[in-house]
């Protein structure tokens, strides 16, 4: 095992990305994420590598659909409003088939809103937030050690489905300090990228382009990014699940409101109240089978979010009439970080509407 | 075990480095740890808290709503922060700043340190969060002692090792004081 | 018998789509005929932006990306950082480069990236059907300004050759015309120049061409094409307005 590290969630992204032989950089400042764009301005250029603190958000998107086109891993990170910017360059990659890293370490909006720990950035990432009709994978880490390992798994689904990925997580994640063990990438077989630009040093032209204007051509390019979606939902769901087996109430939320329902999870089976907690990992694809399981077992779900309610819809979707759900939010702000003894209370009181 | 706490002071107080500092040495001793900073939108003089959570299984929420225990070096952190703590939990106060008079907290078990006025006479009022850190380790038994003597070599940027001593001097008064305290 | 005129080796031996009388087959000719002469038609990666020009890869033959609106010179960036040993130019109307990518390109320019810039000006936005440009010359009737371009309402059309020589990542900047045989051959002997700035990796090179659009001018390819000069060269002196010597 390697030495346990002492790191930020945001440094520990960064040094994922390294491991995952990240040498291409693209950013520009926006706070709760600024100690990614500092920790790779100091790195890459030992590794031989580019950072460029772009002249916008957009310029920076775009400089990492350059860079993707050529082959390269490469990545750009933001916050909340950044992300918005950054949209229009995301829908181009995902019709181009391109890989890439986003990092949104969200805050709370809408407009400039403020830096506080916010989940209002779930349906934007989740449900393709650009123009066009298409989906990118969204991991959402909830730990130190998350941030690192999931951003080396990014990096592969990108690659491995010619698609950007985004990590999603917020303040709460990207500030706290944790352990890290810096563990070696993991080894994965990987495609060759037969597709990228290089000069075509006498061989066949390569194009990277999202434009189809043939009849037909771009329904079919559609169609075809529409299974690439449905392999996705088959094969790369990823869940956490805590105390579920005999539970009759589930709480579900992602990040870090997750982290905190754990805590209240664990207080409430001291109570001797049978709760369990389901944690999406991926949040497109949404891990819809495992959840329904999960629920089924249990007849009723209670979702948690940092926000008026979002990823409850995509539960309701998974669970059907399998169980019921209900929500409890908080709208990101100054002081809106609920507290495990908060979460405690409308566990009980939900558990206690199970009782009845 | 899981032990948690709150810190809170002003900016400039060394609030952040205490965190860090105690977060280190359970990391030494192989347990896991969170540490969440939360400070003002100021970047000189406003508030500065953070939480450090040591657990040898799961640490869950990084988040307290009512922490067990709460060490608080200034005024305006015992206003904020001093009905939080849980009923049954721990109230460390910097007695030279701190003016618990008006706290109506008969549920808790308060220990006044005058964190100042042990740094001062130690040499430099800056160690104020090494006298808290060391109140706070040897009232809870959160680390071991020896682990925070270690721990200080990560925690501080390299130009301040010259400091090292007098840090484990002032944790050293800290956990003696804090203990007396206790005792009478 | 002597060959004396041939298609260059980096165009495709296709027909165009671009209506007749539109200097844009001209403009790739010289383009194409700029990377055979310093042979790097193997090493180039174009960056197509949108507009009429999108369609970059179909008449070269060489490996291209597709930029969104504007954002070429980000894109070029990207692309020149990763292959720092490959040809990376751009290709963008005025709409794209002097309007809704303003940013992208002074930033690429002022980093100096090691990348040419050709900027095609018919002061129009071609493909969307001839609206107002950054660049159409007030009084100027285009679909969006039916009374003229008003100058007191849309400012004064933008001199991007010039203001690219007042950047200090700029290494060579200039602005050409293919009105007539005599512009042609100096324009080719600009693209040539700018070309080889990158060849010899001394830095961002920019070509601004002043390019006819009969169709959305709503004149005759020969009535297009007397404008150029007529009008657009008054107000868009062509010249070298920077030759860094390194």
């Amino acid at each position: 095992m390697s030495k346990r590290l002492f790191v930020k969630g945001n440094e520990a992204a960064a040094m994922g990305a390294v491991e995952a032989g990240c040498r291409y950089y693209f950013g520009y400042p926006i706070t709760p994420q600024s100690d990614i764009p500092e920790y790779l301005s100091r790195e890459l250029p030992k590794l031989n590598g580019e950072f460029i603190q772009a002249e916008s958000e957009i310029g920076a998107i775009n400089m990492l659909l350059g860079a993707s086109s050529c082959g390269v891993r490469a990545m750009t990170s933001s916050s909340s409003p950044g992300i918005s910017l950054k949209q229009e360059g995301i829908s181009y990659m995902a019709g181009a088939e391109l890989p890439g890293v986003i990092i949104n370490i969200s805050r709370s909006g809408p407009g400039l809103g403020g830096i506080d720990a916010s989940q209002s950035d779930y349906f934007q990432s989740v449900k393709g937030g650009g123009h066009g009709g298409y989906h990118i994978p969204v991991l959402a880490p909830n730990s130190v050690q998350e941030m690192y390992d999931l951003t080396m798994h990014a990096f592969d689904l990108a690659d491995l489905y010619r698609t950007p990925v985004m990590l999603l997580g917020d303040s709460v994640i990207g500030q706290m300090k944790e352990a890290l063990v810096p563990n070696a990438r993991p080894v994965r077989e990987l495609p060759e990228k037969g597709w990228a630009v290089r000069g075509k040093s006498g061989a066949e032209q390569r194009v990277v382009k999202s434009l189809f204007l043939g009849d037909g051509e771009l329904e079919a390019h559609n169609w075809r990014l529409h299974a690439k979606y449905q392999v996705m939902k088959e094969k790369e769901c990823i869940s956490e699940e805590y105390e579920t087996a005999d539970a009759r109430l589930i709480v579900t939320g992602f990040g870090s409101v997750a982290r905190i329902a754990h805590t209240a999870v664990a207080m409430a089976r001291e109570e001797g109240m049978k709760v369990g907690l389901f944690r999406p990992v991926t949040l497109f694809p949404f891990p819809e089978k495992a959840l329904a399981e999960a629920a089924g077992r249990a007849g009723k779900v209670l979702v948690v979010e940092l926000n008026t309610g979002q990823m409850v819809e995509d539960v309701r979707l998974s669970v059907g009439a399998a169980a019921q759900v209900c929500f409890y939010g908080r709208p990101p702000g100054a002081g809106s970080l609920p507290s495990p003894e908060e979460l405690l209370d409308v566990i009980r009181k939900q558990y206690d509407d199970t009782a009845r | 075990m899981r032990t948690e706490v709150l810190i809170a002071g002003f900016g400039g107080q060394g609030v952040l480095l205490a965190g860090n500092l105690l977060s280190y040495a359970a990391i030494d001793e192989g347990k896991n740890v969170s540490y969440f900073p939360a400070y003002g939108v100021e970047k000189r003089g406003g508030s500065a808290t953070c939480t450090v959570v040591i657990a040898d299984g799961t640490v869950g929420s990084p988040v307290l709503g009512q922490p067990a225990v709460l060490v608080v070096l200034n005024q305006a952190s015992l206003e904020r922060f001093g009905a939080k703590v849980r009923p049954g939990g721990l109230l460390i106060v910097n007695s030279s700043l701190v003016d618990i008079t008006e706290l109506n907290r008969s549920d808790i078990t308060i220990i006044p340190v005058p964190m100042n006025d042990i740094a001062t006479d130690l040499g430099d009022l800056r160690m104020v969060n090494m006298v808290a850190v060391g109140a706070y380790v040897a009232l809870t038994g959160a680390v071991q002692m020896e682990s925070l003597s270690t721990a200080l070599a990560q925690a501080l940027p390299e130009r301040n090792h010259r400091f090292i001593p007098a840090n484990v001097k002032a944790i050293e008064t800290g956990a003696q004081v804090a203990k007396s305290k206790k005792e009478a | 018998m002597q060959q004396v005129f041939k298609r260059p080796q980096s165009l495709k031996d296709v027909q165009t789509h671009f209506c007749p009388g539109c200097h844009h087959g001209t403009i790739h000719r010289l383009v194409a005929d700029a990377m055979d002469l310093y042979g790097v038609q193997d090493k180039t990666i174009g960056v197509a932006s949108v507009g009429c020009s999108v369609f970059l890869y179909g008449y070269f033959d060489i490996d291209v990306v597709e930029a969104p609106h504007g954002r070429a010179p980000a894109v070029a960036t990207g692309v020149k950082r990763a292959k720092p040993d490959n040809f990376v130019f751009t290709y963008q109307g005025d709409g794209d480069l002097a309007a809704i990518g303003t940013a992208e390109i002074i930033h690429a320019a002022n980093r100096g990236e090691d990348i040419t810039v050709v900027f095609v000006n018919n002061t129009t936005y071609g493909m969307t059907g001839g609206q107002m440009a950054p660049t159409t010359l007030v009084g100027q009737k285009t679909s969006t300004s039916p009374y003229g371009r008003d100058k007191s309402k849309d400012g004064s059309p933008i001199r991007m050759a010039e203001l690219m020589a007042q950047l200090g990542g700029v290494a060579y900047s200039a602005r050409v015309a293919v009105d007539s045989p005599k512009h042609v051959l100096e324009a080719k002997k600009v693209m040539r120049e700018a070309f080889g700035y990158q060849a010899e990796g001394k830095g961002f090179s920019f070509v601004e061409v002043l390019s006819s659009c009969p169709t959305n001018w709503g004149m005759n390819p020969l009535k297009a094409n007397a404008r150029i000069g007529e009008e657009m060269i008054p107000y868009f002196p062509l010249g070298i307005f920077k030759k860094e010597e390194a």
